[in-house]
């Protein structure tokens, strides 16, 4: 099945939510191009290759692996570190594995409290007893494993070494298309750069022109709470639209649907972490003096760390919320 | 000394840890934090000295740099608002562009404050590595040179502001001095004579005030004060306002008829310049010698402009000199400036604070400066020293140290007040043969030719005596003290409790800063002490420059100062914006914001935040522009850069991350 | 103001990371310094032209760097050189200890004040104050929390031999 004289493409998913493989899917026609030009040997979501078809191939004989999705379980890192061997090329897919992504807000809490959250704890759920995933069990004298679940969610460069980042929630078909062509061409940047222009979204902003040179303003505004007008940028009406912090690459996409950019593709190459970044930007852009109309207006946002690190929180400087009792301690 | 040779490749710092004698080697283990900067990466040369700043040390420099081909220079020795300059000098003599330049306090940040020889050496080897680490990325920069106005704006036309403009002006450059009174002169016009020599004041006085009147260098506005100042240094745009004084100055020739002829055929105004002690009408001359000799209309008590009824007499007087003009409104004129110098003086502490003396209590109390008035032959009383009611006082007592030396009012020391009080203490006695008592705490007399004034006063028969005064009060408790005032006191040489009774006593209160000199400081952007004395960018080094390049200080607006400390400062501030101007042109600093441009989005978030609108929006290409020639680098805008499209020379994000990463290698060692 | 002894050997001393504007608390920490106030050793005072210059990011990154507390020092309202660098600092702040809040750092160790070029003692006292009020805190010292939060995950891997070769002849 495998064609030795095409370069062999492996696509794999971690903690995600199947929308980068629905990118993928999106490339439509264009993905007749691709499996033209290229052998996918391995995409669980699609094909029916089994890790151990991976396993017996010989280091780096895959030209690209893309992995999408944040490592959460010790499976995604065993399988980090295969597709690391085995691919020449491994590619980051999409934000979670860019940055860690929406799962990636789950180091807000501890793996205890994630658990018992979604397992226990929330109302959907019927558990009287309480029960927990263990990662071992013995039922009827056989013994059954499950992946450990972690502590914290890791993006794919906390585990293993990464080539290139295709950013995104989820990536862009052009974009993909664009990295697939650079990789087959060999016409690539430096080694772990960012597969999108390394400029913020503004840059490609139909509203752009309608942003007044001197923009302070007085409180901020979530979607639900105006009318947009679709002409002006969303800023100016008061919506926290990150664009002038977030990495272009997806022409403006939410915008034009009249939602504000929430910084899926992250921050620009010179940003080192772009909450901090945010509260800089953020922080600057409205007009208050005393501590009470400061706090008046920053009240105006509910939930800072979910609104400017809500794809990047394990990417971030700090990576998780620190907790007197983690583990920490007991490591040191 | 120690050297170390860093291998081959890469960036050759050369690292120069200052002994500064014992200042930081007496705590900061320098040999060790030497051995330790040779280690560090990229450090080609390290090398301790016991005096960096002297020119040994900094040829040290210089010939390191050609010997061992260094490329970046580190010096660790006192603060950079100190020496700076001296080592970007050194590193420029030594054939490297100056900003390949990084410095180290390990003297005010490290040994000054530290007590532990081990934690402050080891604080100073984290200071090291962090400018090592810095001073690495650091980029070749050139200083920009703005060009400098030959003009300068003196505020304040006291005697500092006087002495400062006519210097000035006498070195060919224009002057505008700006004076919030109707007249120059300050409170040196309201003395009679100075301590020590007991010169006739107005008589040294005077013909300066004319002078400026008179010097075509000088633009002299009184009555006027500035409202708004902008630019930097050389480049100063100033707004002053000009109150009305409803008298056209180009037509007032000063023959002072209109005064007479007011229809108040009896002055009824409490006179500001005399404090009260005398009457002015709506339409005044401060003095007979004030400069100009333009009189002024109060509106406030003119009837022409309280019921504009008024036969206007004054106007018939002036006649067809028509200078009268009560139409006049507030000007505001713009100017351009290359320096200010800032001579905005002081106010005296205001006696009523004090409860117990009882000034604005008895009548016969008075301060100081009502006393001055009171000996001086232009004054209220044409030089006679008496009481409210006329009489002559037999008994007199001066309080020394009124606000001053008191931790309920100020702290500090007034510097003139002792001697001011001694050449009271003289005059009432020579006028009025009275027992004159002084009441002091300690009787500073740190000038030329003082200790010998108040040795010749004491032999005059003026009585001393040592202790602070608790009370003032008219409650007799002998016979004596009827109808007198008492003074109690704890007379700290007898060893007891005196009570002193007197008819007249004169309080000597302390010098304050001007009650808006918060203001002014703002309006000028320079800073205050705690007191609330401009502040001098350093207090022996440059005691009449501020922070703010371009702006001086003279006279006591910096700090309580007799006359000749005044003028002598006003001489140097005169000589510091000389030479400013002589030299054509200042260098400021690189430390601009700059635009990475193909990187900026355009997003204009850095657009409102500049304070001196030195970022424009580029429509054409849909940018910001960052105009650096009025950019200060504040650095606002690079902090706010969504993208991280706006860096700061020398302080850049590499440098800063570098400098975070170099001071915490010791905190994450020890983890 | 006692300077406490304290030792950073065993690594239990806290580090204040500083940045201090220059023209005042920076010209005021210089003043601490010319009258020898005394303040505990654990802080690092880094120079920026204004308060307005501390991108948030830097605070992060100190904490990031093993930093116990981050201190930031700047001219009085009104009084900033660059007429209101200060208030931006203080709004950027704000927010920021919001987030900082959120992600488990205690308010106390992020401290904004205003200190003006004559306030030496000021320098000093705030110094103390902190240093004592992060000491109660504990250490944060998050590069050893990330080896123990790292301690779960298997060795990073790097690039395998067949990766290296397949690479090498591109010149990468």
């Amino acid at each position: 099945m495998s064609n030795p004289t095409k370069p062999q493409v492996a696509f794999y998913w971690c903690a995600s939510c199947g929308g980068c493989e629905e990118a993928v899917v999106d490339l439509a026609d264009g993905v007749l191009a691709v499996v033209d030009a290229v052998d996918i040997v391995f995409w669980p979501v699609a094909l029916d290759f089994k890790r151990s078809d991976v396993e017996a191939r010989p280091d780096g004989s895959i030209a690209v692996a893309f992995v999408n999705g944040a490592i959460r379980t010790s499976e995604q890192e065993e399988m980090a570190h295969m597709l690391r061997r085995k691919a020449q090329f491994l590619i980051a897919f999409g934000a979670c594995s860019h940055l860690g992504g929406i799962p990636g807000l789950a180091n807000l809490w501890d793996r205890e409290s994630v658990l018992r959250g979604s397992y226990s704890e929330a109302p959907s759920v019927v558990n009287p007893e309480g029960t927990l995933p263990q990662e071992s069990w013995q039922e009827d004298g056989r013994r059954v494993t499950l992946p450990a679940f972690r502590d914290t969610v890791r993006t794919l460069d906390q585990v293993v070494e990464v080539d290139y980042y295709i950013p995104g929630c989820p990536p862009t078909p052009k974009l993909l298309m664009d990295a697939v062509q650079a990789i087959l061409s060999g016409a690539l940047p430096p080694r772990g750069s960012v597969l999108a222009p390394d400029i913020a979204l503004c840059d490609q902003c139909h509203l752009k022109a309608t942003k007044p040179d001197r923009l302070l303003l007085a409180s901020f505004k979530r979607p639900h709470q105006v009318l947009i007008d679709p002409e002006t940028c969303l800023l100016s009406q008061g919506l926290l639209c990150l664009g002038p912090a977030t990495r272009a690459g997806c022409e403006a996409l939410c915008p034009h649907g009249n939602m504000p950019c929430t910084g899926c593709f992250g921050p620009t190459s010179r940003v080192h972490d772009v909450g901090a970044k945010l509260v800089s930007a953020v922080g600057s852009a409205f007009d208050a003096s005393s501590p009470d109309a400061i706090e008046a207006v920053l009240s105006t946002i509910p939930d800072p760390v979910g609104t400017f690190y809500r794809y990047s929180l394990p990417a971030s400087r700090l990576r998780r919320k620190v907790s007197q009792a983690a583990p920490a301690e007991a490591a040191q | 000394m120690r050297e170390a040779l860093s291998k081959n490749g890469g960036p050759r710092v050369g690292v120069y840890i200052c002994h500064c004698g014992k200042n930081i080697a007496g705590l900061v283990d320098v040999q060790r934090l030497t051995e330790y900067a040779a280690t560090l990466p990229g450090v080609a040369v390290a090398r301790d000295y016991k005096y960096m700043c002297s020119d040994p040390g900094q040829v040290l420099i210089q010939k390191d740099i050609a010997e061992h081909k260094l490329d970046r220079i580190v010096v660790a020795a006192c603060s950079p608002l100190l020496h700076e300059r001296t080592f970007r000098s050194a590193t420029e003599a030594g054939g490297l562009n100056p900003f390949y330049f990084q410095m180290v306090s390990i003297r005010e940040h490290a040994s000054w404050v530290h007590t532990d020889k081990e934690e402050a050496t080891r604080k100073a080897q984290d200071l090291v590595r962090a400018a090592v680490q810095r001073v690495i990325y650091h980029e070749s920069l050139e200083r920009r040179r703005v060009p400098i106005n030959p003009a300068v704006l003196v505020v304040g036309g006291g005697i500092a502001g006087i002495h400062a403009a006519l210097t000035i002006a006498n070195g060919g450059k224009h002057v505008y001095l700006v004076e919030r009174e109707p007249t120059i002169g300050g409170h040196m016009a309201k003395f009679d004579k100075t301590f020590p020599t007991l010169d006739c004041a107005a008589c040294i006085l005077t013909p300066k005030m004319t002078a400026v009147r008179a010097h075509p260098n000088i633009t002299l506005w009184t009555y006027s004060e500035v409202s708004q100042v902008e630019g930097y240094v050389g480049n100063y745009k100033v707004k002053v306002k000009r109150r009305p004084r409803y008298i056209n100055e180009e037509l007032c020739l000063g023959c002072l008829e209109c005064i007479p002829a007011c229809i108040y055929k009896e002055a009824k105004h409490p006179d500001e310049f005399n404090l009260g002690l005398s009457k002015r009408r709506p339409i005044y001359i401060p003095f007979p010698q004030a400069v100009p000799q333009v009189v002024v209309i109060d509106p406030e008590t003119c009837i022409e402009f309280k019921s504009g009824k008024c036969k206007k007499t004054c106007v018939e007087a002036c006649g067809e000199r028509n200078a009268i003009d009560f139409r006049q409104t507030e000007r505001t004129e713009e100017i351009e400036v290359g320096a200010i110098v800032l001579a905005t003086g002081f106010k005296t502490f205001d006696a009523g604070r004090v409860p117990y003396y009882g000034y604005g209590v008895y009548p016969n109390v008075y301060s100081a400066l009502e006393i001055e008035r009171l000996v001086n032959a232009s004054g209220p009383t044409g030089g006679e020293v008496v009481l409210r009611d006329g009489r002559k006082p037999e008994r007199v007592g001066i309080i020394h140290c009124v606000g001053s030396r008191d931790e309920n009012y100020n702290v500090y020391c007034s510097r003139v007040c002792c001697m001011y009080s001694i050449k009271l203490a003289h005059l009432i006695k020579e006028r009025t043969e009275a027992e004159v008592y002084n009441f002091y705490i300690d009787i500073r007399t740190p000038g030329k030719g003082f200790e010998e004034f108040y040795t010749k006063t004491l032999a005059e028969g003026v009585h001393f005596v040592r202790g602070k005064v608790g009370q003032v009060s008219d409650w007799a408790t002998a016979p004596e003290e009827q109808g007198k005032l008492v003074i109690q006191v704890e007379d700290t040489l007898a060893g007891m409790i005196r009570r002193i009774p007197v008819d007249m006593v004169v309080l000597s209160p302390g010098l304050d800063p001007q009650p808006d000199a918060q203001e002014v400081r703002r309006l000028f952007n320079i800073s205050c002490s705690n007191e609330g004395w401009f502040l001098e960018r350093h207090p022996k080094l440059a005691p009449v420059n501020t922070f703010t390049d371009g702006i001086f200080l003279a006279g006591a607006c910096q700090g309580p100062k007799d006359i000749p400390d005044s003028v002598a400062q006003a001489g140097a501030a005169a000589a510091e914006s000389l030479a400013l101007i002589d030299a054509g042109y200042f260098e400021l600093e690189p430390t601009t914001a700059y635009l990475l441009a193909e990187e900026c989005s355009g997003c204009k978030t850095c657009i409102p935040l500049c304070p001196y609108n030195a970022i424009a929006f580029d429509a054409e290409i849909a940018k910001a522009a960052i105009n650096e020639a009025l950019c200060k680098g504040c650095g606002v805008c690079v902090a706010a850069c969504p993208s991280g499209s706006i860096q700061q020379h020398l302080f850049d994000d590499r440098q800063i991350y570098a400098e975070i990463l170099g001071v915490l290698a010791g905190a994450t060692a020890a983890s | 103001m006692e300077e406490q002894r304290v030792g950073t050997v065993n690594g239990q001393e806290p580090t204040i990371v500083a940045f201090f504007c220059t023209w005042c608390t920076y010209t005021a920490a210089d003043l601490a310094g010319t009258s020898r106030m005394k303040y505990p050793p654990n802080v690092r005072i880094i120079r920026v032209m204004c308060s307005g210059r501390v991108d948030p990011q830097f605070v992060v990154e100190a904490f990031a760097q093993g930093a116990d507390g981050v201190l930031i020092g700047g001219c009085h309202p009104g009084d900033c050189h660059y007429v209101e660098g200060n208030y931006k600092a203080l709004r950027r702040i704000a927010l920021l200890k919001r987030v900082l809040r959120t992600m488990g750092i205690e308010d106390e160790r992020l401290r904004l004040e205003w200190i003006s070029a004559s306030e030496g003692d000021k320098v000093a006292r705030v110094i103390s104050e902190m240093v004592g009020a992060v000491r109660r805190l504990g250490r944060l010292d998050l590069p050893a929390k990330r080896r123990g939060w790292d301690a779960e995950v298997l060795p990073h891997g790097g690039p395998t031999e067949a990766l290296a070769a397949a690479a090498a002849p591109d010149g990468r």
